[in-house]
């Protein structure tokens, strides 16, 4: 046998060290974005979540009208720092409508009792059916829909203050 | 001060661990006697600390000791005590500490009863040993400590992630670990005679009960864990050549390899440098099988704990222990003699046809495997290598595989005659084609791949019988039983695994109860759909009642889960369970209307993949007692004459 093809082993495994070491440094990109963006948003119909609110279908976000679809759960903490923006938002005049996500009324409720209740309508989804139909895959998420019901832009995570402007000239561009 | 105590026991198995490599390592520099002589106490004395840290952990678990971190990350005090028990290595922290323990075990069990191998590769192979444990010590102690507490104390854990309760899965992992743990006390011994440059019949000897037995756990693991996922994941598939089982074939493959090399090396002192290569290959394999589970580094169906943290810390481990071994291995076996000489055929041919078969099966599950992070290196692409590459490039060399293994217990050692071998597996060839000409005949839409397999398995199952014909049966030794019946195991999946391929017949439907569906003479009525509650989760369950043609009427109950502490939805599958096949039976989501999706499947001979896999392992089992018991009695033999002399 040739010598240095004993080292051969060695080379190859070196080969994969050398693989996995920059798969495990490079930052993982794990955010699902949604292939929905673009496109028509599909048929849903929710009941209501809450008794002061009423359910939301996708009827009513073609109303003309440009609107937010926010994603929630009251067992998600990013969604309390979200709050205080979404209720900023309400005051500037947009209509936000929400999907409460794997969530019981009296959660929803005692959520919304505390933090305010930027939502014209907020529909349950108790199984999330209808979040995974709009390819968002964690909570919170927000989508702008144009009056037509198509979906603009998928805003992932929390809203934060410095994304209020850019939300609004969506609403704006999408009127 | 149950979680102090077993803190201080794996500080103190670590330390006589360190305690054990450096009476090896500085012993074998210095040839000196009284090093070796204590090395064996320290040994069994390492292992009997570890094993109470583990206990202790297991009974932290048992009484629900909501002030441990582990225990409220991975228990409820509502969960059924089978679960507590199995939290115990259902983590990452509490697997480890398996590990280490069973590796502690080991070396405890050589110390006290290896008395074949020269004493300087003993001693170097407890070095090994206890240098390998060092990495998971360290790595538990510095950063994932099994026993830290937890302040504030909460009033009640998380509990086990759902899908993992299930009798079957609770003791996956440790089966599937004692054949890693098993497969590093071989390589242990490699390095050990590496070191000592003594590598011969009796250190494959050795060897052989520990790769015989770690092949047996890991035979039993996949079996097992292919059966799990086959009826919890409830998408009806056997396999699905996801990373984390790959990461338990592989390993796997190269056990199988390495056990037929080391029985060349035992029997005909040959293949040396083959056999030491497999030996680190095969531990490679597990350690990399657990580093691709455990860091998250590749997506899985199944992603349990990820952390790149803990990712970095098993990967230098590995880049240490086969850097090591590999960097060894090219400086030392240039001077190990390769050994005696044999002919192409001969049963060694046929044993090294076995080797270079199985390794690259090996080579293209690997590369499978790792493609899509090789990808993702380079172009920053994200793509997954699927079940079509894989069955592909692995189906037809398994199948060449197949065949070599009907024919090399037919061969003689050393050479043979190549007429007369065809004369002696004729009949197997016989059967073969006269099943694929039946086969095609009468049978429509098998793959040829399947059509292939199932002709090769009736020949393959007659052939491996072959080995007893004209011998006498009493007389035979049990460890060649344990190898016709090992070989007649794969006959056996493989009927299983082409059957299922070519002849499962599927419905999908929207049903309300009281409808009927039909499905090969099948009839199935949905009667009823129930609510459920059952001790830490509630259902929906289907009734469902299913007749075969005329037959009797059983009663099957798909269930729907939710796990209220995990937000987790797990889906029951039923199996109705025949001698021709099974019923397997999924129940989906409702829609408004009150329809439910309800997916059928009948797969005839589904079965025989399990048993046929159950059937290798209890091979296996009877050629380790058929081994050891041959060994215990040539050693009694052996003192006896050195006694009367």
């Amino acid at each position: 046998m040739n010598r240095w093809l004993l080292w051969l082993p060695l080379v190859l495994f070196g080969l994969f060290f050398a693989a996995v070491a920059t798969g495990l440094i490079m930052p993982k990109d794990n955010i699902i974005e949604s292939k929905m963006v673009g496109k028509p948003m599909p048929t849903f119909a929710l009941p209501a979540a809450i008794e002061q609110r009423p359910g939301l279908s996708s009827n009513d976000l073609v109303k003309g009208k440009p609107t937010l679809l926010n994603i929630f759960a009251s067992w998600c903490v990013p969604c309390i720092a979200e709050a205080p923006q979404l209720l900023e938002l309400q005051k500037a005049g947009v209509e936000i409508n929400a999907i409460a996500s794997r969530d019981t009324p009296e959660d929803i409720a005692n959520f919304l009792n505390r933090w305010g209740n930027p939502y014209t309508r907020i529909g349950t989804d108790t199984t999330s059916k209808v979040q995974l139909e709009l390819g968002s895959s964690g909570v919170p998420e927000t989508f702008v829909i144009d009056g037509n019901g198509i979906i603009v832009h998928q805003h992932i995570g929390d809203i934060r203050q410095e994304d209020i402007d850019k939300l609004l000239e969506l609403l704006e561009d999408a009127g | 001060m149950i979680a102090e105590t077993g803190l201080i026991a794996l500080w103190l198995a670590a330390a006589l661990a360190l305690l054990q490599f450096a009476l090896g390592a500085i012993g074998l520099r210095a040839e000196r006697n009284d090093y070796y002589a204590a090395i064996r106490p320290v040994a069994v004395a390492q292992g009997l600390f570890v094993s109470l840290s583990f206990l202790l952990l297991i009974w932290l678990f048992l009484r629900s000791d909501m002030s441990v971190r582990l225990v409220v990350m991975n228990s409820a005090s509502v969960k059924p005590l089978l679960y507590k028990f199995a939290g115990t290595w259902g983590n990452h922290e509490g697997s480890m500490l398996l590990w280490v323990t069973v590796m502690g075990l080991a070396g405890a069990f050589i110390a006290l009863f290896e008395r074949s191998l020269n004493k300087r590769t003993l001693v170097a192979t407890l070095a090994a040993q206890a240098f390998i444990s060092l990495g998971f010590y360290a790595f538990l102690l510095v950063s994932s400590n099994p026993f830290e507490r937890m302040f504030p104390v909460p009033a009640d854990g998380q509990g086990l992630n759902p899908l993992l309760q299930d009798p079957g899965l609770a003791f996956h992992p440790p089966t599937l670990y004692f054949g890693y743990v098993g497969l590093s006390v071989a390589f242990s011994f490699a390095v050990g005679a590496m070191i000592t440059r003594d590598v011969g019949a009796a250190f494959a000897k050795a060897m052989r009960p520990w790769v015989l037995g770690a092949w047996i756990f890991l035979t039993l693991g996949i079996t097992a864990g292919s059966y799990w996922a086959y009826y919890e994941l409830g998408w009806g598939g056997w396999w699905f050549w996801d990373p984390v089982e790959n990461a338990s074939l592989m390993p796997w493959l190269a056990a199988t390899a390495l056990l037929h090399s080391v029985t060349v090396l035992a029997t005909r002192d040959s293949l040396r440098a083959w056999t030491l290569m497999l030996a680190v290959v095969a531990f490679s394999m597990s350690m990399i099988g657990t580093f691709l589970v455990r860091s998250g580094i590749l997506t899985s169906v199944h992603a349990f704990a990820v952390d790149p943290e803990r990712g970095s810390f098993i990967l230098a481990l590995l880049a240490i222990y086969i850097g090591g071994a590999m960097a060894l291995f090219a400086l030392r076996v240039g001077t190990v003699k390769e050994g005696k000489r044999f002919e192409l055929v001969s049963r060694e041919g046929a044993l090294v046809a076995n080797n270079l078969l199985l390794s690259v099966i090996l080579a293209l599950v690997f590369i499978g495997t790792l493609y899509p992070l090789l990808v993702e290196a380079v172009t920053g692409d994200k793509l997954s290598v699927g079940p079509p590459y894989f069955n592909l490039a692995t189906g037809p060399l398994a199948l060449l595989l197949v065949a070599v293994m009907a024919a090399g217990p037919l061969l003689r050692w050393r050479r043979d005659n190549p007429k007369a071998l065809l004369n002696r597996i004729s009949i197997p060839i016989l059967i073969t084609a006269a099943a694929l000409f039946a086969l095609a005949l009468f049978t429509t839409g098998m793959s040829i791949l399947a059509l292939l397999g199932l002709a090769l398995a009736a020949g393959v199952a007659v052939a491996s019988f072959a080995p007893l014909w004209k011998r006498n049966l009493r007389r035979t030794p049990l460890h060649t039983y344990g190898m016709v019946i090992a070989h007649f195991g794969i006959a056996v999946a493989l009927v299983g695994m082409a059957c299922e391929s070519s002849f499962t017949e599927e419905r999908l439907v929207a049903a309300q109860p009281g409808d009927e569906i039909a499905v090969n003479d099948w009839k199935l009525k949905f009667e009823a759909i129930e609510p459920m509650a059952g001790p830490n989760w509630t259902a929906l369950e289907g009734r469902i009642t299913a007749q075969y043609g005329d037959g009797a009427i059983h009663e099957i109950t798909p269930q729907n889960r939710m796990f209220a502490a995990a937000q987790t939805q797990t889906s029951e599958a039923a199996l109705l369970t025949r001698w021709n096949g099974q019923l397997y039976v999924v129940l989906g989501d409702g829609d408004s209307e009150g329809r439910w999706q309800i997916r059928v499947w009948w797969k005839p001979f589904v079965t025989l993949i399990w048993y046929g896999g159950i059937l290798v392992a209890l091979g296996g089992f009877l050629a380790m007692v058929g081994r050891l018991r041959r060994g215990y009695k040539q050693r009694k033999q052996r003192e006896f004459v050195e006694a009367t002399l």
